[in-house]
């Protein structure tokens, strides 16, 4: 027993250790906007494309998208519900999930809440930093996830990103300089469109995280401001009061 | 009519009687500060935690299947479900908050030494109860870190010699935490453990009004009554239940009722904190990861441990200690000892003189130290276990030890600053 | 220890100011607590409008389809019991339904959208058992009438419009809940075109 804690103890501190040194990769900040109603439209539309054939939200309702996108239920069926029969079932998809574990390594995680484990700005940058890697089953390697299992779905709006390197002289001697990854050019999009097609998925992959949000946001303020009068008030009953102890 | 119908109840329940002896005529010193708010805010969030707690069992699935679902279907589904949820899980972190500082204004004042020994063991008992209790709900969302945090603090019991593992095995009802550990966790977080830190409350508050509250200077409100006219003494305006002063022996010197004064006090701190509260409520309710962390949003995963996992903040000084040691077996003893400490302060501290205001400089010092060192343990239970971060755990671990020895060894002939004969 | 005299006019105000103020406060606090025991999303997508097809009903055939938890009847009137209504009404309770038991487009003397469509909630009036329809035998229990609905639990009676009779249990006539035709055959039952 005591070597079955101290395994569990030692797992705990080697992956901290991991957590705390392994990730030395830099992520770039998501522009998240949770206001911006039209960027969460074209995340709903991305995510509806690109991810849900392999991903699920199984916690999320697409009555509940459309309605807090400003999305009407007829309309929202129409262009976005591909897998529902009905508006208020959720984004699920009919994908057979061992197959899928068995085509990519592991199973296709839920992504419900994947903004709330990950952060929007590790998916920001994962999504953003695929490189070509002809040694990977998919051809395709990332930066932020090494080894990933996923392919680069998105490949088509970005075309076929790859490490570059510029010869520069460091210390007068000519060297190999990791510049970033670039893009062959045969995307749909350019990078700085790539970049913003990303910034709306992960606006709406931070929007799904946590659809209260925004209403947590505005009843907060109110909450605030009401504590704030009864402070006032409280305060000058006190001082009333004591003014028969001091 | 009204007043009949008082009379009718108090000829059957001594209501106003009680009301009286514990709040109205309650004698409490003129000079609480603001440490002396955390006692009832302690009272505040446990109502809230009790309220909110049974909210959320009306749509909590205790099963291994349905659990993560069901805390997911509260968060989206049920109307104020994710501040229902946010409520409670914000509260457990300030319930730890708010009584770490109101021990620590017990450390301070010396208000475990005698006669309140009894009232510091009795609210030791509740910390206990509360850490069980914080534990258990951490596993009921059935994330990733409620299953690997349960599964480390599990196996801490089978360091054990002999039923070590069998205890380990009977704790969880399986072979790995599963659906049986998530029913009884429930059970006990629910109603058990609840039940029990009511009646500790309880038991806490009337220990408490039996030898009336210390104050900051630790001297006692209620004297011998000598005869001698006391100057000046607010006390006087004011009636005192009789219980406070049998026969006329004892006079209360420097005290105020507890109504209007304190409440009236106390609902200041009372929003003031709620200030505080409602602001991580709504705009930060995971904490910065520390109140709600980032691998719990994942289902509880057998298989696969997450990157980093370290225990809810409010455990981490005692689960530093416990990585300082090498030995596992005397790494889980002195995390205990590290709580017994606590329940010994009444005795381990020999000195007459309670308030930290008239102690030696060795003492403020000390007990300086011994804040430092629990604030620094539980920054080191966050972070991995690297060579420096052990070493620094071990140095800051002895430290905290090396309060309870050095008070108990000079607290017997400490120079202390002579008291005052009334309350600042 | 100031020895000002109290005001007690600026106490009385601060007291009752804060009491208010915090009585407010707790009603704030109040609300999500009761609002959370309305209908969850879940409940309400499972109570949200059912399509019924009634391309296939035959003339007198009664289906049901179930929603938010109750029997809907879908009624295919013969034109000999459209005729049988005008009969039955000096022997109901509430023959020009005054009782609010269906919307506005049902309060009429066939109680539907279409004459020959009848479409109700299949669960008596009086204590909630659902009435069994009756569509020949029913002059058994009403005279001169011969089809309408009879429910074994406490036998009351309603005719083919779901109105009840009089001297019976029943207090009121069978609900009608909102419905909309989709298209010809094809009935939508818990919306209509004032919700949707």
């Amino acid at each position: 027993m005591i070597k079955k804690l101290f395994t569990v103890l030692a797992l705990v501190a080697s992956s901290a250790a991991m957590a705390a040194g392994g990730h030395t990769v830099h992520l770039d900040k998501a522009p998240i906007d949770l206001t911006d109603k039209e960027s969460l439209q074209r995340g709903a539309r991305m995510f509806q494309n690109y991810c849900l054939g392999c991903h699920q939200m199984q916690y999320q309702r697409y009555s509940r998208t459309f309605r807090d996108l400003g999305i009407p239920d007829d309309v929202g069926m129409a262009t976005l519900g591909f897998t529902a029969n009905k508006v208020g079932d959720h984004i699920k998809n009919a994908a057979p999930k061992a197959d899928l574990a068995n085509w990519f390594g592991a199973a296709p995680p839920d992504l419900t809440n994947v903004a709330r484990v990950r952060g929007p700005d590790w998916i920001y940058t994962y999504l953003r930093t695929f490189y070509a890697d002809p040694s990977r089953p998919f051809g395709v390697n990332n930066e932020v996830f090494p080894l990933v299992g996923m392919p680069h779905v998105l490949q088509e709006l970005q075309g076929i990103p790859y490490k570059a390197t510029e010869t520069r002289l460091v210390d007068g001697v000519p060297t190999e300089v990791d510049v970033g990854i670039k893009t062959d050019g045969s995307g749909e999009l350019s990078t700085e469109e790539y970049d913003r097609a990303v910034a709306d998925l992960v606006n709406y992959l931070e929007y799904v995280g946590e659809p209260s949000k925004l209403e947590s946001r505005s009843l907060g303020i109110k909450v605030l401001i009401f504590l704030g009068i009864f402070f006032i008030f409280a305060f000058l009953l006190k001082k009333e009061y004591w003014r028969d102890v001091h | 009519m009204f007043k009949n119908f008082m009379s009718w109840i108090e000829y059957r329940m001594p209501f106003m009687e009680k009301m009286n002896l514990h709040v109205m005529q309650y004698p409490a010193p003129k000079n609480f500060n603001f440490w002396y708010f955390f006692g009832s805010l302690a009272m505040l969030v446990l109502v809230n935690q009790i309220l909110t707690g049974i909210w959320l069992t009306m749509n909590f699935v205790p099963t291994a299947e349905g659990a993560f679902a069901s805390v997911e279907y509260i968060m989206r589904d049920v109307d104020y479900g994710w501040l229902l949820r946010y409520m409670h899980s914000t509260g457990a972190s300030a319930f730890f908050v708010v009584v770490y500082l109101h021990m620590l204004r017990g450390m301070m004042y010396g208000s475990y030494q005698k006669p309140r020994e009894l009232l510091w063991i009795f609210g030791m008992l509740i910390f206990l109860v509360l850490m069980a209790e914080a534990f258990m709900g951490y596993l009921l969302p059935w994330g990733q870190m409620s299953f690997w945090g349960a599964q480390v603090i599990i196996s801490i019991f089978g360091v054990i010699p002999v039923i070590g593992d069998d205890l380990t095995l009977w704790i969880r009802g399986d072979y790995v935490i599963s659906g049986a550990t998530l029913n009884r966790f429930f059970a006990l977080h629910v109603i058990a453990l609840p039940l029990v830190l009511v009646v500790l409350v309880f038991l806490h508050i009337i220990a408490l009004h039996e030898v009336g509250s210390n104050n900051p200077d630790g001297i006692d409100v209620k004297r011998e009554n000598t005869g001698e006219k006391i100057e000046d003494n607010v006390s006087d305006k004011f009636t005192f239940h009789q219980y406070f002063t049998k026969g006329g022996k004892k006079i209360i010197v420097d005290a105020i009722p507890f109504h209007p004064y304190y409440t009236v006090k106390d609902i200041v701190g009372v929003v003031g904190f709620l200030f505080i509260f409602c602001w991580v409520i709504f705009f930060a309710p995971e904490g910065g990861g520390f109140f709600l962390e980032p691998p719990n949003f994942e289902p509880a995963n057998p298989m696969k441990t997450p990157d980093h996992i370290a225990p809810v903040w409010y455990f981490t000084p005692f689960y530093a200690i416990l990585r300082a040691v090498p030995d596992q077996l005397f790494g889980a003893i002195f995390m205990f000892l590290a709580i017994i400490f606590l329940a010994l302060l009444p005795w381990l501290d020999r000195c007459p003189v309670r308030s930290v205001r008239y102690r030696s400089n060795l003492h403020k010092a000390n007990l300086t130290m011994f804040c430092i060192s629990f604030v620094v343990l539980g920054v080191l239970g966050v972070l991995p276990a690297t060579p420096t971060y052990t070493l620094l755990a071990q140095i800051f671990s002895f430290t905290y030890f090396a309060y309870f020895g050095l008070l108990w060894f000079y607290s017997k002939n400490e120079k202390t600053k002579p008291l005052p004969v009334r309350l600042s | 220890m100031s020895n000002a005299p109290v005001d007690h006019g600026r106490r009385r105000f601060l007291t009752i100011a804060t009491s208010v103020v915090g009585g407010v406060g707790a009603i704030g606090a109040a609300v999500p607590f009761i609002a959370s025991w309305n209908p969850s999303e879940k409940a309400k997508q499972a109570g949200a409008a059912v399509t019924a097809d009634i391309s296939k009903l035959e003339d007198g055939q009664l289906i049901r389809v179930e929603w938010r938890g109750k029997p809907v009847w879908i009624v295919k009137r013969t034109p000999a019991m459209l005729e049988s209504l005008t009969k039955s009404v000096d022997k109901l309770r509430d023959p020009a339904s005054e009782e609010p038991q269906q919307p506005d487009y049902a309060k009429n003397d066939h109680r539907s959208k279409k004459p020959e469509i009848f479409v109700a909630v299949g669960i008596c009036t009086h204590l909630g058992c659902s009435p069994t329809y009756l569509m020949k035998d029913f002059d058994a229990q009403v005279e001169g009438i011969p089809s309408g609905f009879f429910c074994p639990c406490h036998g009351s009676t309603y005719d083919m419009a779901g109105r009840v009779f009089s001297g019976v249990p029943a207090p009121k006539n069978l609900m009608i809940p909102p419905y909309m035709f989709v298209d010809d055959t094809t009935i939508l039952i818990g919306e209509d075109e004032g919700t949707a």
